[in-house]
């Protein structure tokens, strides 16, 4: 099925992008990320232009997350009110990851920071998550003995001032805990088109220390906006958002993301968690692969 | 009688005729060469839903002088370039054990497609002299290069541009594309990927022999992109606010909707 997209200005295998769709609809339902940081990649290795991939990635990402949002707020599952902190937090994030990447950009080394970014945050909390994993489902392993008494939130997070009580989450912390993290969520959706799910949910568990019920619906609810505002920034500056293409990735997606619900409710939380955890060590070594070995093109074009 | 008198008299005629024409005594050069008179399948290429990219065929016919069928032993060149637009090119490297983007060059006319299809494979028809003024081949496309580099450096990057567009099929030189039929009726074909940007393509015919061009004749194609997906592109850059706000909408619709469907299930 043969469809053009007018702003790639290019044809693509229709049945491709919407599968591809349905793959990154069932990670965000399951996991609660957004999915984006495997689009992305994997758009751009189909041959579509990072800067609409990004940009048509970050459109996706918002109907996943309502679908997802929808699906867990059935449930109960949305702490709004740590989610509007972190929303805030997260739209002054993208215009500072806007500015940031246009100043990359004019240097030419985006792309090779985009990927250490990758790198080295899919690698840090992948280890992480897969050492909580497996330190839950088998106690004795990885160090930790008995299964410990989890800390409740970060000491960090317990220094800083004034402090508002988060009755769905359990917590009693300071707002502006959440509100840094959406920032720097905020940022790295700007610049490396992802929603920052996989950097959201186990700083919730980890550092916020938030109710595990709530992670998920939380998580997809800070995403589901700062996607928007991203897509607004990418349609205003780079004119990048390829109509065609997003409606394809979301008709995948928003069947996708159902799925992915259905099965977290049944699946247990840290076999979920250890599979995230695979998923994203995964990822961040074929990056570290591509990082150093000659790319296939040496020389790339860019208008002036 | 008469009848036959007259028909020694045109004889005759044609006899001095092609006499003085030996003799280089004609003094128009314009009846001595040929004449190119060119056609193109499609002048406007519209790119829609489904667009896989098109072919164009470039025919014609040379004219010999004086209007002769045959004009003898020729080849046909044909070149078809797209827009040119300034760019920038960008290498890499190998620093630290990454690769990443260490040295960039300048471009003022990088033509977004460059094809050239010829009888004969170019360098048989003509001195490289000849081809790289009339630009017959991707090693000859006048880029314009701008700053100041050395020149060696600077023919890298061109040629790292030709390379990375000829794999991506803008960039093409086919040296059987154009087929000469009784050497008077010429065809080329030219690919066009579904990868072209839009705008206006000229083509070029030459008719070449013994190593000069005797005739060319230019031809233009608009390529343009017409109803839904027309719209799309013109509202992405025209009003872009609201084309956000549509993307964010249609989303947001599509998610809930699909929450909706899923959830009466």
């Amino acid at each position: 099925m043969d469809v053009y997209l007018p702003i790639a200005n290019l044809s693509v295998n229709g049945l491709y992008i919407v599968l591809l769709g349905g793959l990154t609809g069932i990670l965000s339902g399951l996991f609660g990320v957004g999915g984006g940081f495997l689009t992305t990649p994997l758009l751009i290795f189909y041959g579509i232009p990072p800067t609409v991939a990004a940009a048509s990635a970050a459109t996706q990402v918002t109907g996943a997350s309502v679908s997802g949002v929808i699906a867990h707020s059935r449930r109960k599952g949305v702490d709004y009110r740590m989610g509007t902190v972190m929303v805030a937090g997260g739209v002054v994030g993208a215009l500072i990851g806007a500015a940031l990447f246009r100043a990359l950009q004019a240097i030419g080394q985006i792309d090779v920071v985009i990927n250490i970014l990758y790198v080295l945050m899919l690698g840090a909390i992948g280890s992480l998550m897969m050492r909580e994993a497996l330190s839950a489902i088998r106690p004795g392993m990885a160090g930790s003995a008995a299964p410990v008494r989890k800390r409740r939130h970060h000491p960090l997070v317990a220094s800083l001032p004034y402090r508002w009580r988060f009755y769905a989450s359990g917590l009693y912390i300071s707002p502006l805990a959440p509100a840094i993290l959406g920032m720097l969520v905020g940022i790295l959706t700007m610049l490396m088109g992802v929603g920052g799910g996989f950097l959201l949910v186990p700083a919730m568990l980890y550092i916020l220390g938030m109710a595990g019920n709530v992670v998920v619906g939380t998580s997809l609810y800070q995403i589901l906006f700062v996607t928007m505002v991203t897509t607004m920034t990418h349609a205003l500056t780079t004119k990048a958002v390829d109509l065609v293409l997003a409606a394809l990735l979301l008709l995948g997606s928003v069947l996708g993301a159902q799925f992915g619900t259905q099965i977290a409710l049944k699946a247990r939380p840290e076999y979920l968690r250890l599979a995230l955890a695979a998923l994203v060590l995964l990822i961040a070594l074929r990056m570290l692969y591509g990082l150093g070995v000659q790319p296939d093109e040496i020389y790339t074009v860019a208008p002036l | 009688m008469r009848g036959a008198v007259r028909l020694g008299l045109v004889v005759l005629a044609v006899l001095i005729a092609l006499a003085a024409l030996l003799l280089g005594a004609l003094p128009a050069a314009a009846q001595r060469e040929p004449v190119l008179v060119p056609a193109v399948s499609q002048s406007r290429i519209e790119v829609r839903q489904g667009f896989t990219g098109a072919r164009l065929l470039l025919y014609g016919a040379v004219i010999g002088p004086g209007g002769a069928a045959r004009a003898g032993d020729y080849d046909i060149v044909v070149v078809l370039k797209g827009p040119t637009e300034p760019v920038r090119i960008r290498e890499k490297a190998r620093i630290a054990g990454i690769w990443m983007n260490a040295g960039s060059s300048d471009f003022r006319s990088a033509p977004a497609f460059f094809a050239v299809a010829s009888s004969r494979p170019v360098r048989e028809i003509v001195d490289e002299r000849t081809a790289a003024i009339y630009e017959l081949g991707t090693d000859f496309i006048q880029l314009s290069p701008s700053g100041l580099i050395d020149p060696e450096e600077q023919a890298r990057f061109a040629h790292g541009l030709v390379e990375l567009r000829r794999r991506q099929g803008l960039y093409q030189e086919n040296p059987r594309g154009v087929t000469i039929r009784e050497k008077v009726l010429y065809q080329a074909r030219i690919d066009l990927p579904s990868n072209v940007t839009t705008g206006r393509y000229t083509a070029e015919t030459f008719a070449i022999a013994r190593g000069r061009v005797l005739a060319s004749a230019t031809a233009r194609i608009e390529v343009v992109k017409t109803g839904f997906e027309g719209q799309v592109v013109a509202a992405a850059q025209r009003w872009s606010f609201f084309y956000g706000l549509g993307a964010i909408a249609l989303s947001l619709g599509m998610g809930w909707l699909a929450g909706r469907l899923f959830a009466r299930v």
